[in-house]
């Protein structure tokens, strides 16, 4: 058994406001952990120019609906918060595995998605709904599509300009609905293209499950668009077959004073890269973006997080948890955290921690904070990425606990605050059991 | 009758021998002391009792009740009744203490403990060792204070009843009304389970509160001096002094 402990490789940065509402420019924290010979914490491409934040005196970043569906900014690498916004891929040139959005991302297991292949494969999507629920189908180019989302890398681009429709699921304003509404997508092969667009009115309250089982190879955008003071949970869970690639953007428009909670459950899949966006259309709103990935041999699971605090006394926390196993298995999470010089009295965290269960595993974690006022309630991050720690197992097993179930209990503990956020019951319980029969194979 | 018997142990480190020639037997209702200065070997003998990976054995016997404790996994010593009350308790995040010690009564005792006769059992056990309840919800060692862990170890030990205890230096960072309450729990143990205890201590502190049978002094990873409670009286007046001598030689 190994020695070394989880909180020893323990990175935490926290930013605080400083006293003068004057523009700062955190240094970015950058970790990753590649479990094998060294096991050890590695601090990569600290000074890359990549994670350059904004400066004084640089204008700020245009929000990004201000012009509009198809707003278009000029790509510049040096500031993550200008960024290429654009309904159109080919504003997005074809990249080549350098750019910072796809750096982590192996594109020789994309399938040539790059290149945007006519789909040919089948996807249904079902929806099971309480009867106030309205579901219906139309064009990408209705004014219902659109609001939440204006894709941010080719990809994105792609699935809405090949998605042949949308799947639109509106809950009217002032609804509370007692059952959840259940997006069932399931992939049969071949190549596919989605959208879907939840809308929960104002007032409204709601919990909607997204189920994404089978196999092929999908591209798709998601988008949540909270009415003022709605309340949505979010859980989108991709159980796909092991062969399976998705990739996908989840953008949030949050009402005045909307709460959403987001989560975020990756067990399968080959590649599943999924883009949480959240951005504010009013004041006081509040969002909670949960995650939970268990990333074993041969699987690439990348979370990418932007939330855009744009509007004044918004709240967001971020808690992405990882457990990782097994040869070649490689986890990504980027989050990135944009307060804009008019969000003022925001209060931000964001977390990401990955256990590492055995070797062979890495895991890339970047968090980013950009902060344009000084007039925050709080702004910080945490990274930590560790080992499965062995004196907490020693410690169980002293207590006469076999191995297999000390291992369960601590890597339930370390889901737990995720696992919680899943209220609908009999989904905790498959998250649960998905991912004790994950480790069961490690254990064997 | 329970007793656990170490025979010439010798433990290594990292490829350093710690232990060299270890002799000692523990029976049930004894409480033996092991005293003796920093770096002496007290805590690499509880930790190889107990199993730490860590720790290996290149030499010697470890038995219970004539069983080879060696040939056992950790989990299996403790099914077995060793007990080991560590002297830094680990933290897991996420683990709830009521769970933890219910998932533990469950693996000791072999079949899961009646709710209501163990909810009543953990409160009584609790209120003994003057343990707020609202513990019980939080997890398992995260933020408890150094009294708090220490308290919570005696806890399991009352709740375990092993056949052998192993209190490594439990009176370590303890105020004097803490240091009362976890010997009055230590002393309970003893009357109500019989149990064999050996008590891990730099200190003669304890040995006030909880009266041992037999006192060991180790230094240079061997037992050089045994006796009975009136050795720890003599050590707390002369020191490890005598006995650092002699390992120099």
């Amino acid at each position: 058994m190994s020695t070394i402990r989880l909180p020893d490789t323990d990175e935490i940065v926290t930013y605080r406001a400083p006293e003068e509402p004057v523009p700062v420019a955190p240094e970015p924290a950058v970790s990753a952990v590649s479990a094998g010979a060294a096991g050890a914490a590695r601090a990569a491409r600290a000074a890359d120019p990549g994670h350059d934040t904004v400066r004084a005196g640089e204008p700020a970043p245009p929000g990004p609906f201000g012009g509009g569906t198809g707003a278009h900014v000029p790509h510049r690498t040096g500031q993550r918060s200008v960024r290429l916004r654009s309904r159109n891929p080919d504003d997005f040139p074809i990249p080549t595995g350098q750019e910072e959005e796809w750096r982590f991302t192996p594109l020789r297991l994309l399938r040539g998605l790059l290149a945007g292949p006519e789909p040919d494969g089948k996807v249904s999507v079902d929806v099971v709904a309480p009867a106030e629920v309205m579901v219906t189908t139309v064009g990408t180019g209705d004014p219902a599509v659109g609001r939440a989302l204006v894709p941010l890398d080719r990809l994105s681009a792609l699935g809405l300009a090949r998605s042949p429709r949308a799947t639109l699921v509106r809950i009217p304003a002032e609804a509370q609905l007692d059952e959840p509404v259940t997006i069932v997508v399931h992939a049969a092969g071949g190549t596919a293209y989605g959208h879907l667009v939840i809308e929960a009115g104002a007032f409204s309250g709601a919990t909607v499950v997204l189920d994404h089982t089978g196999t092929g190879t999908l591209t798709d955008n998601v988008e949540i668009v909270l009415g003022d003071s709605a309340q949505l949970s979010v859980v989108s869970l991709q159980d796909w077959d092991d062969d399976t690639i998705h990739v996908s953007a989840h953008a949030a428009r949050v009402g005045r004073d909307a709460r959403l909670r987001h989560v975020v459950v990756t067990l399968g899949g080959a590649l599943v890269r999924l883009s949480p966006t959240v951005s504010f259309a009013g004041n006081g709103g509040d969002v909670n973006l949960l995650g939970l990935f268990f990333t074993d041999h041969g699987q690439h699971h990348e979370h990418r997080l932007l939330v855009e605090h744009d509007a004044r006394s918004c709240r967001s926390r971020v808690t992405y948890k990882g457990a990782l196993q097994g040869k070649g298995a490689h986890s990504v999470w980027i989050g990135d955290v944009v307060i804009g010089k008019n969000a003022v009295g925001t209060d931000t965290y964001e977390i990401n921690r990955n256990l590492i269960l055995g070797d062979g595993a890495r895991a890339d974690s970047v968090p980013n904070l950009e902060i344009e006022t000084g007039e925050v309630v709080g702004a910080g991050h945490a990274s930590a990425t560790g080992r499965f720690d062995d004196e907490a197992l020693f410690y169980l097993m002293a207590r006469g606990i076999p191995p297999e179930e000390a291992r369960r209990l601590v890597v339930r503990g370390f889901f737990a605050d995720v696992l919680g956020g899943i209220e609908v019951p009999a989904l905790r319980e498959r998250v649960l059991a998905a991912v004790e029969e994950k480790l069961a194979e490690v254990s064997a | 009758m329970a007793t656990l018997e170490i025979r010439r142990l010798h433990v290594q480190v990292e490829d350093k021998e710690i232990l060299r020639g270890v002799d000692l037997a523990v029976g049930s209702g004894e409480t033996h002391a092991i005293m003796g200065p920093n770096g002496s070997g007290k805590s690499t003998l509880a930790y190889s009792i107990a199993g730490h990976p860590k720790y290996t054995v290149t030499e010697g016997e470890i038995l219970l009740d004539g069983q080879d404790v060696l040939a056992m996994s950790v989990d299996a010593r403790a099914r077995a009744g060793l007990f080991l009350a560590m002297q830094y308790p680990v933290e897991v995040p996420g683990v709830s203490m009521s769970n933890f010690l219910r998932t533990s009564a469950t693996a000791i005792r072999g079949e899961a403990p009646k709710l209501r006769i163990w909810v009543k059992e953990v409160r009584e056990a609790m209120a003994c060792l003057d343990i707020d309840p609202s513990l019980a919800e939080r997890n398992l060692n995260e933020g408890f204070s150094g009294g708090e862990k220490k308290r919570h170890e005696i806890l399991q030990m009352s709740l375990l009843k092993p056949k052998i205890a192993i209190l490594d230096e439990t009176d370590s960072g303890l105020d004097v009304d803490a240091l009362r309450v976890v010997s009055d729990g230590i002393n309970r143990a003893r009357v109500t389970t019989d149990v064999g205890t050996l008590l891990i201590t730099h200190y003669t502190r304890i040995l006030r509160y909880v009266q041992p049978d037999y006192v060991h002094v180790m230094a240079g990873g061997r037992i050089v001096d045994e006796g009975g409670p009136e050795l720890a009286s003599r050590l707390e007046e002369e020191g490890y002094d005598r006995y650092a001598k002699g390992v120099a030689a």
